[in-house]
């Protein structure tokens, strides 16, 4: 006889192995794809998911086939309209007749790139590579939710204070109802009828009697209603809290970059992953998070994403203008009351002489009393990292950030040549202090 | 029987659109007491299952089986399918049906009442009865067998990968892989002789020879020695490893030098499976016709009976047209010929002659037309066809003329295509041999053949392609396979193509 199996709830993703597996195969597409992506995408879209096509080369699966040329084949094709026997019907310029011209294209697609979607998760796991995060961090950076306890439904235990009252009476006043628990106002009504008899100086034998019943009568109520608690402890409901994911507060992120022409395309490229992490971080944290982009030369200015990234522009540099313009904007339109401020800043580490003490001192005493983190990096050429090896050392600018870093345990500075130095400029942020939960 | 069950049991099976499993059983059950008094198909048990969308991509992607070792290819093919899917590029299938016993059927969640009875009909029954008595399936695939045979499979490879690297087993897959098309036998292998059999056939050979002796023979002049000791070395050779051979999975599995013992089991179990196939691909028209037209003439029934509303009608009439399509060759859907659309016109086509017959088909089928019994006429083409033959033996000029068929031939040293044949009385038998060139499966695919391989010598490998109608391989997936195949016979590798003598 026939069987009807409900496989509904069966675990999914039964081919997530097999899907894992191509992802490896094409790893070195994937990534190739994902540096483009991030290459091409806003600092605030980096965690999404993505269409990667991957050339056909790699995952193609060969067998021996029949060329879709050459030598002499016959088909049979429907729909005929106007051909008679004998009918003879020019091809087509680039060789093949029209039915294998016709044949020949759902086959030329597959030679296409093989397009596909990765799985945000998927698109994470590529662009933090080689970024060299802990595990820890890859992992608290995936996980989207935060967790809140929300109201949801009732429970039989918990804690006294979550008591609901109003479902606790109701419960109660069901199984009053239900074992037929004398009212109060019955065993009032009872006690008068008996004080009232009992109030008659010469009773009659039936009053007498009837005394008796009464009496009789109250004692078991009462016994009843002793019996039958008013509230027992199966009527007690406590209102039930579970998990949710829920957003906590807003944050701001100040992205302040030195546009001037020292900074090339590779500098930029790091800059914008440097960004990119952080603001992966805070988005992590945050319902709401915004970004500022402050770019500078000799002169500082709020710009949008794309200006600051891609539109050249030329000058000095004096770097407290953008400093300035971030105090500004903070003043304006996000009171530390109720931001989260945090601020990134990329340069080359070159400045205007004198003008990192300015620096410093505005740091010192204002900003970084209003930031959460104050994050810098200095982006040097891969040759020059290897010879400065002291962090001690360096130029006007880093040498006066180290005296903020210094004084400021949530100010940190890096320098940085490839992608891997990123990562341990957020190393305290991404650190799981308590504190960080105080205000995460 | 049909009118007695109609009575005791009349009413809608269903008047909505949601279904639950209570709905599906009965409708089931109603659809089997057609099946089985009306149509008189046979079948193996039922086991229905209800899944989701999800679950659907994840059977695609590994050819429709309910389990099956991993692979990275099974992975590209969903996520191609996802992407599609999601897109809303294309649709998922209604159902997939697997050839096991019991006869599982994946049905979709998504499906209404009227489109989970018209699935039913579809797999349930018909792929079912196709499966059973198609003389293919019987002779090569083991129904019984193949889930257990797919679960050892799984867990071998998972063992090899756990012992041997994934990396190791992965070449070995994708190499077995690209030769899954040649790995199947084409033909049953005569029966090995018993020893007392071989003894006793050796014996009467010897018997024979020495009676054929004759001095006469003694003076032919010999042959050059060097050459005819090759030419018997080779001889013996082509006579040990059963030379030429097409299966060439089989062959290396057996003689390749290089392959260590769970290298070969995993090209026996690639083997096991492509052989397992293989009949679905000889028979794509017969197999769709066969369940197309069993849906359709159940649900007809029951609709008849009063047991199927009109509006449910309508709804399963609509998906069965769409499904059975076929778009005329100059419409840009076109994408050869539907095989649910060919089979169900042949096998409708079939019923009307034998019911309904004119002139022309009492020329065309003497036996058939007019016979009336078109249940056995189709029972008897289910179990005893495969695609190629049965459109030889079947097609009739009716069908021809309802699609319109021509036959457009195209050599490649023309400028021109010409037209062979067309839907009139000189084109139908030309149109009809055609089309069954055209399915069969031995035609489409290229043949290859292990000519020769020396292992006592340069351990070269000798393949032969033979073109039929001088048509060659394609060179780039030539060349690419032909590196999978060194990978798996660890030496030299020449392929040879050469036309087949017509």
């Amino acid at each position: 006889m026939a069987h009807f199996i409900d496989r509904r709830l069966n675990p999914k993703d039964k081919s997530l192995s097999n899907r894992r597996r191509f992802l490896k195969r094409v790893r070195t597409q994937i990534k190739k794809a994902v540096e483009d992506a991030v290459r091409e995408r806003g600092v605030a879209d980096v965690g999404r998911a993505k269409d990667v096509s991957v050339p056909t080369g790699g995952v193609n699966e060969p067998s021996f086939r029949k060329a879709s040329e050459g030598g002499r084949r016959e088909r049979v094709l429907t729909g005929n309209k106007s051909f008679q026997t004998g009918d003879r019907i020019e091809k087509p310029p680039r060789g093949g007749g029209s039915g294998a011209g016709r044949q020949g294209a759902p086959g030329g697609d597959g030679e296409d790139d093989f397009l596909f979607a990765l799985s945000r998760e998927e698109f994470l796991d590529f662009f933090f590579e080689d970024l060299e995060l802990p595990d820890l961090v890859k992992q608290s950076l995936k996980e989207i939710t935060r967790t809140h306890p929300h109201r949801a439904g009732y429970s039989t235990s918990g804690a006294p204070a979550n008591i609901n009252i109003a479902r606790t009476m109701r419960n109660a006043l069901g199984r009053r109802i239900g074992l037929k628990r004398p009212t109060d106002k019955e065993a009032q009504a009872l006690l008068k009828e008996i004080l009232k008899l009992e109030k008659i100086t010469s009773p009659t034998p039936e009053q007498r009697a009837e005394l008796a019943g009464l009496r009789a009568a109250y004692e078991t109520l009462v016994k009843r209603r002793k019996i039958v608690a008013y509230i027992d402890p199966l009527d007690v409901r406590y209102n039930h809290f579970v998990q949710q994911p829920e957003p906590n507060a807003n944050a701001v992120m100040f992205c302040l970059m030195d546009v001037s022409a020292s900074m090339g395309e590779r500098e930029k490229d790091l800059a914008k992953r440097f960004f990119m992490l952080l603001h992966l971080f805070l988005d992590r944290r945050y319902e709401k998070t915004d970004i500022v982009f402050i770019r500078h030369t000799h002169d500082a200015s709020e710009v949008d994403e794309d200006t600051f990234f891609y539109s050249p522009q030329t000058g000095g540099t004096v770097v407290s203008t953008a400093l300035v313009v971030m105090q500004d904007i903070i003043r304006d339109r996000y009171p530390p009351s109720e931001w989260n401020i945090y601020a990134a800043q990329a340069s080359d580490g070159e400045n205007f002489s004198g003008d990192s003490q300015r620096c410093a001192t505005l740091l010192g005493d204002d900003l970084m009393q209003v930031c959460q983190y104050f994050a810098y990096v200095e982006i040097v050429g891969e040759d020059e990292a290897q010879l400065i090896n002291s962090e001690a050392t360096g130029m006007e600018l880093w040498e006066s950030y180290g005296r903020v870093a210094e004084a400021w345990p949530n100010f940190a500075r890096k320098r940085v040549a490839t992608a891997a130095d990123i990562y341990p400029v957020f190393r305290e942020l991404f650190a799981r202090d308590p504190a960080g939960q105080g205000h995460g | 029987m049909a009118k007695r069950t109609a009575k005791a049991k009349s009413g809608l099976l269903f008047d909505h659109a949601d279904w639950d499993f209570d709905t599906l059983r009965r409708t089931l059950d109603a659809i089997e007491d057609v099946a089985r008094d009306d149509l008189g198909l046979d079948f193996y048990p039922n086991q229905i299952e209800i899944i989701s969308s999800e679950q659907m991509l994840d059977a695609y992607s590994s050819i429709g089986m309910p389990l099956m070792y991993h692979h990275w290819s099974f992975g590209k093919h969903f996520l191609g399918h996802e992407r599609l899917y999601r897109k809303g590029a294309r649709g998922l299938a209604y159902e997939i049906v697997i050839n096991s016993n019991p006869c599982i059927s994946y049905c979709l969640e998504e499906n209404t009442m009227p489109l989970q009875a018209l699935v039913m009909a579809h797999a349930a029954f018909g792929h079912n009865h196709f499966f059973k008595s198609n003389h293919l399936f019987r002779q090569w695939t083991d129904a019984d067998g193949i889930l257990d045979y797919l679960e050892y499979a799984r867990k071998f490879i998972a063992s090899c990968e756990e012992k041997h690297g994934l990396g190791e087993v992965e070449a070995t897959l994708d190499a077995a892989h690209s030769l899954m098309p040649h790995g199947v036998f084409r033909h049953r292998r005569p029966r090995q002789p018993s020893l007392r059999e071989a003894e006793e056939q050796r014996r009467e050979r010897i018997a024979a020879a020495e009676q054929n002796v004759h001095y006469l023979w003694n003076t032919i002049l010999n042959a050059p020695p060097g050459q005819a000791s090759t030419d018997k070395d080779l001889l013996d050779r082509k006579r040990d490893m059963h030379l030429p051979e097409e299966n060439l999975l089989y062959f290396l599995e057996h003689y390749s030098p290089v392959l260590t013992t769970w290298q070969r089991e995993i090209l026996r179990i690639v083997r096991n499976i492509g052989q397992y196939f293989y009949p679905q691909k000889q028979t794509k028209v017969m197999n769709e016709g066969c369940a197309s037209f069993v849906h359709y003439y159940i649900l007809n029934t029951l609709h008849e009976q009063g047991r199927i509303s009109d509006g449910a009608m309508l709804e399963i009439l609509h998906s069965h047209t769409n499904v059975l399509t076929q778009p005329d060759f100059d419409d840009p859907r076109f994408s050869g010929i539907n095989p649910y659309a060919l089979g169900f016109a042949m096998m409708d086509d079939i019923r009307r002659v034998c019911v309904d017959p004119t002139e022309e088909d009492r020329e065309w089928f003497p036996d058939l037309a007019g016979s009336g019994d078109w249940r056995s006429v189709l029972r008897h083409a289910w179990a005893n066809y495969r695609d190629e033959s049965f459109i030889q033996q079947f097609l009739s000029p009716a069908v021809i003329r309802r699609f319109r068929m021509f036959a457009l031939s195209d050599e490649s040293s023309s400028r021109y295509c010409t037209v062979t044949g067309i839907h009139n009385e000189q084109g139908y038998r030309h149109v009809r041999d055609a089309l069954a060139r055209d399915h069969d499966l031995a035609a489409l695919e290229p043949e290859i053949q292990v000519a020769d391989a020396d292992l006592l010598g340069d351990r070269c490998l000798h393949l032969k392609a033979i073109r039929r109608n001088s048509v060659p391989l394609d060179p780039d997936s030539r060349t690419a396979t032909l590196k999978h195949v060194e990978r798996l016979w660890g030496y030299k590798i020449e392929i040879v193509e050469c036309d087949a003598i017509n």
